[in-house]
């Protein structure tokens, strides 16, 4: 039966792997995995709307869906409005004991379509996340909103009213350099950013106030020829139509407030040359006086508003599918991209792969204990599904991107982790003992928690700014110097295997602590070697576009910590000068120097490569690097306390 | 003695240390720049000898660590030393001797290029056709005879020249006149009227309504020092007037003997026998966004001595080599707000002069070969002795190779 076990378990989550790849169909009764999958242009690049509005979402209330049932203080359970009708005081989404319930939940795409086409129920959505004290006394919410693990989210319609609180402490927050803002400022600046992302989405594709907006575009259309006419007179200072001039300069006013969305819906009109660009509702609709009519795509997104909001399902489905089957033939490859990252934001395999990952982490630990071979076997197998779905990640993200994997800080932390596990797979093949696995583990679920937090600063695949949109750089640099964090990261837990095991544990015997130093040893040969070579093409690539090599910018500075801390390790070991635990030590204090080199210089906020700075961070990586001197106070106890050398060091004395 | 010097220089234990130390300017020098800027931390702490310290406001300072010379310098010493001493070109040791080799070669190009390379930098309007650049730290005095039709004849002095004789007279030898540098700041700002801190100068020939304020040198990476002088002018015993001199002044014109002069403080000026018209600056946005998507300068590379005239487009990681000089697209101002304006597009080299610029692509190459070669005969090593050894159990602790 124990031999069986690695492979029922590998069995069963390859079937919740691949049950999970089946094409997305729309479950409610809007189809909104054709409204989700329709490409438009956002922020510089082309993107599924789904992932619209799932960057919003992650940006204004830090989840990716949105749960529109939860219980009161009774704990009955239910829709929020209804039992907030009910009753009074906070509403709690779920209590953190209740496993059990499962609220409904509106994914991205179809917040979406409410936010775009059906705003009055969007503005009673929880979406709002206000959690600093001061902001939430200010504005005097207390009584409102929904709160779910000490977490407040109120709706659009409960903050509205504090717009112009919100908006006064937001001016003078962007009056203080970014580096200086305070939490609340912090938190009064994300507010009111969210709020302009949603006031834009409410007017995307239709006028917030449009009720229905295909009418209101025959209306709009055919008011065109007697406005203009009604204008031209009433400037000649003739006679004119009253009536037909308000009419149409009324539309005129909604639109013009339309123009200004950030996310162009309309696609490029392919015949008409190269210099036509995507475009927003708004500037098809002005342009209209002069066409006197609009692109087909205009009129079947304000067919889908119509719809919508007129709750007419069947309508919508038929327009959403019919618009996205006559983009086949100009944009076929667009939308077939769009879809790969529909289903990829569906999918998350960042997030499966972490689940994955934790399991086989705890399967690895335990073959410590318990020595026995099914356990290892399972971590190890388990492993390898984890990673192919990883693997799988990274190459759809490069595929959506067109871009080698490492493009910025979120994907440096997927990809550090992705070369950890193939390195752990690797050890665990050739030594078999539990260690590589478990390493390969701890660090994938590590570096894709990072990545996690990372994405919640907005979108992932962003566009590069110039001096990084390259190709090759990214693919060469980049990757390598990223490979070079991942493997010093590897040794520096491997030699934290080493303490802990032999500290606290006495399965620290003298093979397998041999065994454990040659690994760290070869390991920080590997990371010497990437992080040199990745740190000297990084300095080509800033003598090829800044006109020098080397100018101690704190960013080549890590990189530098990294490959001289490396080199340091390399030669105090050959000139004997330390001995197996003085090398766990030094590669444990890796772990902070890498830290420090991938994260830290970014906090500084200054030179030319300050491309990721975040400050949240800061805490974490306190955190992290005194667990890290905690673990070397602990690698440099006297042998005498160390679980596995006791016996041995009492026989020599 | 020579043995232990021999040995102390070829010891892993200097390389450790000296390794070390490095880290330690390494971190303090980028720790240091939030406060004092790039360029102060780059002379300070790696272009340094020691990294002094002293109490604010104290005109004495210590030494309290080795700069980045020194450390770089025993370095060196240390590799060189092992290199002839100790490495043994062996087929189990030649990747530590390759790679070795291109770390010499890294040290010794970074050491070159700090020694011989100049940046500066070249703007250019729309149309306006160039063949000098600006230093970005350096100012000049710039003395000027326009009475010549066809060139200027231009007197520049150096900062430097200019503070060695604050207070004093340089004479008149191969310059026109007699010039009395009445006072002399690197460093300076400039209102037009009265202000706390400020001091009104007298000069009768020039602008006379200006106050002044020394200043420290700047830090901030995009911004440099306004240099200023008070200048006396003379001719043998005459004085043709004063004058208040600084970078961000205009230059002043003088007429004497019917010669017209202008005398003014500048960017310093490196002056190259080819010029640079350009054509068309692009700057190019990502669609709906204000994300720059790609600079780009089209240019008209023009020299009269090897009678060259070609067309060359600069863009991002895409410089410019051209006689020992790189040209790469530094700052533009050329987007729609600049054309909307009516406004000429200006576009911005970085013109460097770096003759060891290849050595670093070298030394890469030597490095990285040099240590997977080393890495492969460990691996293959290893390999090998696991093999050998019994693979028979599949448990971890039984499977630990015996040999170590």
């Amino acid at each position: 039966m124990k031999k069986l076990l690695p492979y029922l378990l590998l069995g069963l989550f390859t079937l919740w792997i691949v049950s999970a790849l089946r094409a997305p169909k729309a479950k409610g009764y809007m189809d909104d995995v054709s409204f989700g999958q329709l490409p438009v242009l956002r922020e510089g690049r082309l993107q599924p709307l789904d992932s619209v509005g799932m960057n919003a979402l992650i940006q204004i209330r830090g989840t990716r869906k949105v749960p529109v049932e939860g219980n009161n203080e009774k704990g009955e359970w239910g829709a929020f409005l209804k039992i907030r009708g009910e009753g009074s005081g906070q509403l709690s989404e779920r209590r953190w004991y209740q496993f059990g319930k499962r609220p409904k939940k509106l994914n991205a795409s179809e917040w979406l379509m409410e936010v775009m086409m059906h705003p009055e129920i969007a503005d009673e959505r929880y979406i709002f996340a206000i959690n600093h004290p001061d902001l939430l006394d200010e504005l005097g919410l207390d009584d409102q909103g929904v709160e779910k693990s000490g977490l407040f989210y109120f709706t659009f319609h409960e903050i509205s009213e504090h717009f112009p609180t919100i908006r006064r402490h937001a001016q003078s927050a962007f009056n203080q350099e970014a580096a200086l803002r305070s939490p609340f400022e912090k938190a009064v600046i994300k507010v009111w950013v969210g709020l302009n992302t949603y006031m834009e989405f409410k007017n995307t594709i239709a006028p917030q106030d449009s009720h229905d907006f295909n009418s209101d575009l025959e209306i709009y259309l055919s008011s065109i020829a007697p406005g203009l006419e009604a204008w031209r007179s009433q400037n000649a200072g003739s006679e004119h139509d009253e009536a037909a001039l308000g009419l149409f300069s009324g539309y005129m006013d909604r639109f013009q407030h339309l123009s200004s969305a950030g996310t162009l819906l309309i696609p490029p009109n392919k015949d008409s040359g190269t210099s036509d660009q995507w475009s927003t509702m708004g500037t098809n609709l002005i342009q209209a006086i002069q066409t006197m009519g609009v692109r087909p795509a205009v009129r079947s997104y304000a067919k889908m508003a119509s719809a919508f909001h007129g709750d007419n399902s069947g309508n919508f489905n038929q327009a959403a599918s019919q618009y996205k089957e006559s983009l086949k033939t100009d944009f076929g490859t667009e939308l077939k991209r769009t879809s790969l990252e529909f289903s990829y934001n569906k999918f998350s395999p960042f997030y499966k792969s972490t689940v994955i990952y934790l399991i086989a982490f705890l399967f690895a630990c335990s073959t410590w204990f318990s020595g026995s071979e099914w356990t290892r076997k399972t971590a190890f197998y388990l492993i390898v599904l984890s990673a192919i779905v990883h693997t799988g990640g990274l190459i759809t993200r490069m595929y959506i991107e067109g871009r080698p994997p490492v493009t910025n800080l979120y994907s440096s932390a997927v990809f550090v982790g992705w070369g950890a596990v193939l390195l752990g797979l690797v050890i665990e093949r050739i030594y078999k003992d539990g260690v590589g696995a478990a390493i390969a583990s701890i660090v994938g679920v590590l570096s894709l928690i990072v990545a996690h937090n990372l994405a919640l600063s907005g979108d992932t695949m962003g566009v590069l700014r110039a001096v990084l949109d390259t190709n090759f750089w990214l693919a060469t640099h980049v990757v390598i110097i990223t490979l070079g964090y991942a493997s010093t990261f590897f040794s520096g837990f491997l030699a934290i295997v080493y303490i802990m095991r032999g500290f606290f544990t006495k399965s620290l015997d003298k093979d397998t602590s041999k065994s454990l130093t040659r690994m760290v040893y070869g390991v920080v040969c590997f990371s010497t070697l990437f992080s040199f070579v990745g740190t000297i093409l990084g300095g080509i690539w800033a003598d090829q576009s800044w006109g020098r090599f080397w100018g101690w910018d704190p960013k080549e500075n890590g990189a530098l910590l990294i490959v001289i801390w490396n080199a340091i390790i390399l030669h105090a070991r050959w000139g004997g000068m330390i001995r197996e635990r003085g090398l766990m030590n030094l590669a444990v204090f890796g772990n902070i120097v890498t830290a420090f080199s991938w994260f830290g210089v970014n906090m500084l906020n200054v030179g030319l490569h300050s491309y990721g700075f975040m400050d949240a961070a800061f805490k974490w990586l306190m955190i992290f690097n005194a667990s890290q001197i905690l673990i070397m106070a602990i690698g440099i106890m006297p042998l005498s306390t160390w679980a596995s050398f006791r016996s041995t060091a009492t026989k020599a004395a | 003695m020579l043995d232990n010097i021999v040995k102390f220089f070829t010891s892993l234990r200097l390389t450790v240390t000296c390794l070390t130390l490095f880290m330690l300017i390494v971190f303090v020098g980028t720790i240091a720049q939030v406060d004092q800027g790039l360029y102060i931390v780059q002379e300070r702490y790696f272009k340094s000898i020691f990294v002094y310290w002293g109490p604010e406001n104290a005109d004495w300072q210590i030494p309290v660590m080795p700069g980045g010379y020194l450390v770089g310098t025993f370095l060196l010493l240390n590799l060189v030393g092992a290199y002839i001493a100790r490495f043994k070109l062996t087929r189990k040791k030649v990747g530590i001797y390759i790679s070795h080799a291109g770390l010499i070669l890294l040290i010794l190009g970074q050491l070159f290029t700090d020694l011989l390379s100049r940046e500066s930098a070249m703007e250019i309007k729309e149309g306006e056709t160039v063949s000098h650049s600006s230093d970005f730290r350096l100012n000049e005095l710039a003395l000027i005879d326009h009475s010549k039709t066809e060139e200027d004849k231009v007197y520049a002095l150096s900062e430097s020249f200019l503070q060695s004789k604050s207070g004093a007279t340089i004479p008149s030898g191969p310059l026109p006149f007699k010039i009395n540098v009445k006072d002399y700041w690197p460093n300076v700002s400039l209102v037009g009227k009265e202000k706390e801190g400020y001091t009104r100068i007298e000069a009768n020939s020039g602008f006379n309504n200006v106050f002044l304020k020394a200043m420290p040198p700047e830090t901030a990476m995009d911004q440099r020092d306004v240099g200023a002088a008070v200048l006396e002018i003379m001719d043998g015993d005459t004085i043709l007037g004063e004058w208040l001199v600084a970078t961000v002044l205009d230059p002043q014109k003088f007429n004497h003997q019917g010669k017209e002069f202008s005398v003014g403080m500048r960017a310093k000026r490196y002056y190259e026998d080819f010029s640079l018209t350009l054509l068309k600056a692009t700057h190019e946005n990502y669609t709906g966004t204000m994300e720059p998507k790609n600079f780009a300068s089209r240019v008209r590379l023009q020299n009269e001595g090897t009678g060259e005239d070609r067309e060359v487009l600069v863009y991002m990681n895409h410089p410019l080599r051209y006689h020992g000089l790189t040209f790469f697209q530094h700052q533009m101002s050329a987007n729609e707000m600049v054309r909307r304006q009516g406004l000429t597009a200006t576009s911005t080299f970085q013109v460097v002069q770096n003759p060891t610029w290849l050595t670093p692509y070298l030394a890469c190459a030597m490095v990285g070969v040099g240590l997977t070669v080393q890495f492969m005969v460990h691996l293959i090593g290893f390999t090998r002795k696991r093999r050998n050894s019994s693979p028979s159990s599949i448990n971890t602790r039984a499977t630990t190779p015996k040999t170590a």
